[in-house]
């Protein structure tokens, strides 16, 4: 007799058999992957948050991720960002390629898809820590004031950037470090900018062709450029040099601009690292044949999940960090 | 999962591809098509995307969409949710466009309010 539609129903969820026509393994990992899409959804709307209450004075990112490797003084915004994206999404596709070749019981392919998962992983990972350097190195420096704005300079003629190393005076000053043997309480300094706070300033006052550029944003979304009168005013409120980026100061405008660049995208560095060492343990059980004794490369498809959902949030972050 | 078992049919059954391996080099070639048009549009940023829809700008709304048209074809091609039962679809998808909808709604408004307050309140907030 033919089981009605019902009777089925009842039997796939009465035990013995897999409902979701998955096993536990891959539903673990499936359940991991949304906690896990959650948690950088979090993340990345509390971005916005921050982008949309700050929405008049946020950093321009093409303004801040402008390097390219071997190209010095070129201003190549997003190409670099874009070539981490192609490798990453390429990595992907040798990592489902992999999964295609374990549904054959292709060992031999499968092992070399893997190693080519592990390199673009591996890749991937080195870009993102060479942005990182510049974007903590920084390129012009600016000043900070006390209510925490950034001016940064241009010049008034062209409306090109002006780094603070190419205006400010020199002004010896005797400066004795504090010991500890000249007290009972003693410190460590952090390192100094290369440039005092009065060094800049004078810098800026002898030379006319210097104004400053704020923080905010006109109606077409361009910083607002202040007259050289209204930069003379402004440079007073000046408490501090900042040179380059770090989750206290950050030289390109709203420091939490920052502090989200260095959370989220050191947390979706965290995973693509997490992922490459995972990758490796499967590749060198791939090597030794563990999948081929059992009779399946199941663990090369959890794994492959793994590797796709950390380039899918690589897409995301792409776009809210460096597109819109 | 055997060969058979893969839907090789993309764009709604316009694009079929023989196997599963010409299936992955196609979605590929479409995701570095997405990936391209939006790094050529910000690059060039065209003036007449620069106008405003639903208080952000029209360049925005694209790229957004963008980015979810390359995340379903990741999560349905190379994650093989396509070839996954309904149900399972359904336990992994809808927690997620339910939830974070929702997230995006309170937190965008309520950045959007204080934004107000601090525009056009009495205190400077930013000297």
């Amino acid at each position: 007799m033919e089981l009605t539609a019902a009777e089925k129903e009842a039997n796939l969820w009465s035990g013995g058999q897999r409902p979701l026509n998955a096993s536990y393994g891959k539903l673990m990992m499936w359940f991991f992957i949304v906690s896990d899409a959650l948690t950088f959804s979090g993340f990345l709307v509390s971005y916005g948050f921050s982008r949309f209450k700050n929405i008049d004075s946020w950093p321009i990112a093409d303004e801040v991720f402008t390097h390219f490797p071997f190209l010095h003084g070129v201003d190549a915004p997003m190409y670099y960002v874009a070539l981490m994206t192609f490798i990453l999404i390429f990595s992907s596709v040798t990592m489902v390629l992999a999964v295609d070749a374990g549904h054959h019981m292709n060992k031999s392919k499968v092992t070399f898809y893997m190693l080519l998962t592990i390199i673009g992983g591996a890749v991937f990972v080195g870009s993102q820590a060479w942005e990182w350097k510049n974007f903590i190195k920084g390129e012009y420096g600016a000043l900070e004031t006390k209510g925490g704005q950034i001016l940064q300079f241009v010049n008034a003629e062209d409306g090109k950037r002006v780094a603070i190393a190419d205006f400010a005076v020199s002004i010896p000053t005797e400066r004795s470090a504090h010991k500890a043997s000249n007290g009972i309480w003693y410190e460590t300094e952090g390192s100094l900018p290369s440039y005092s706070l009065a060094e800049v300033v004078k810098g800026f006052e002898g030379n006319n062709n210097l104004v400053i550029r704020s923080e905010k944003l006109d109606e077409f979304g361009h910083k607002i450029v202040l007259s050289r009168e209204d930069s003379l005013d402004k440079i007073e409120n000046a408490v501090e040099v900042v040179e380059g980026a770090n989750l206290v100061h950050n030289e390109y405008g709203n420091r939490l601009f920052a502090d989200f660049f260095f959370f989220i995208t050191g947390f979706h560095g965290f995973h693509v690292f997490s992922g490459v060492v995972i990758n490796m343990i499967i590749f060198f059980n791939v090597i030794v044949g563990t999948y081929e004794k059992r009779g399946h490369y199941e663990m090369v498809e959890k794994v492959g999940l793994y590797w796709h959902f950390v380039d899918l949030v690589w897409v995301f972050v792409f776009t809210f960090f460096y597109l819109v | 999962m055997a060969e058979g078992a893969h839907k090789l049919a993309i764009f709604r059954g316009l694009l079929k591809f023989k196997s599963n391996v010409q299936k992955i080099w196609g979605v590929l070639i479409f995701l570095s098509i997405v990936t391209t048009i939006e790094v050529v549009l910000g690059i060039i940023k065209p003036q007449i995307l620069m106008n405003y829809f639903l208080s952000m700008k029209l360049l925005n709304w694209i790229f957004i969409i963008l980015t979810l048209v390359k995340a379903y074809y990741i999560a349905w091609d190379f994650m093989h949710v396509r070839d996954e039962r309904g149900s399972l679809k359904g336990a992994i998808v809808l927690p997620l466009i339910i939830l974070i909808p929702y997230l995006i709604f309170i937190l965008v408004l309520e950045a959007d309010y204080i934004f107000d307050v601090m525009s056009s309140g009495f205190v400077s907030w930013n000297f």
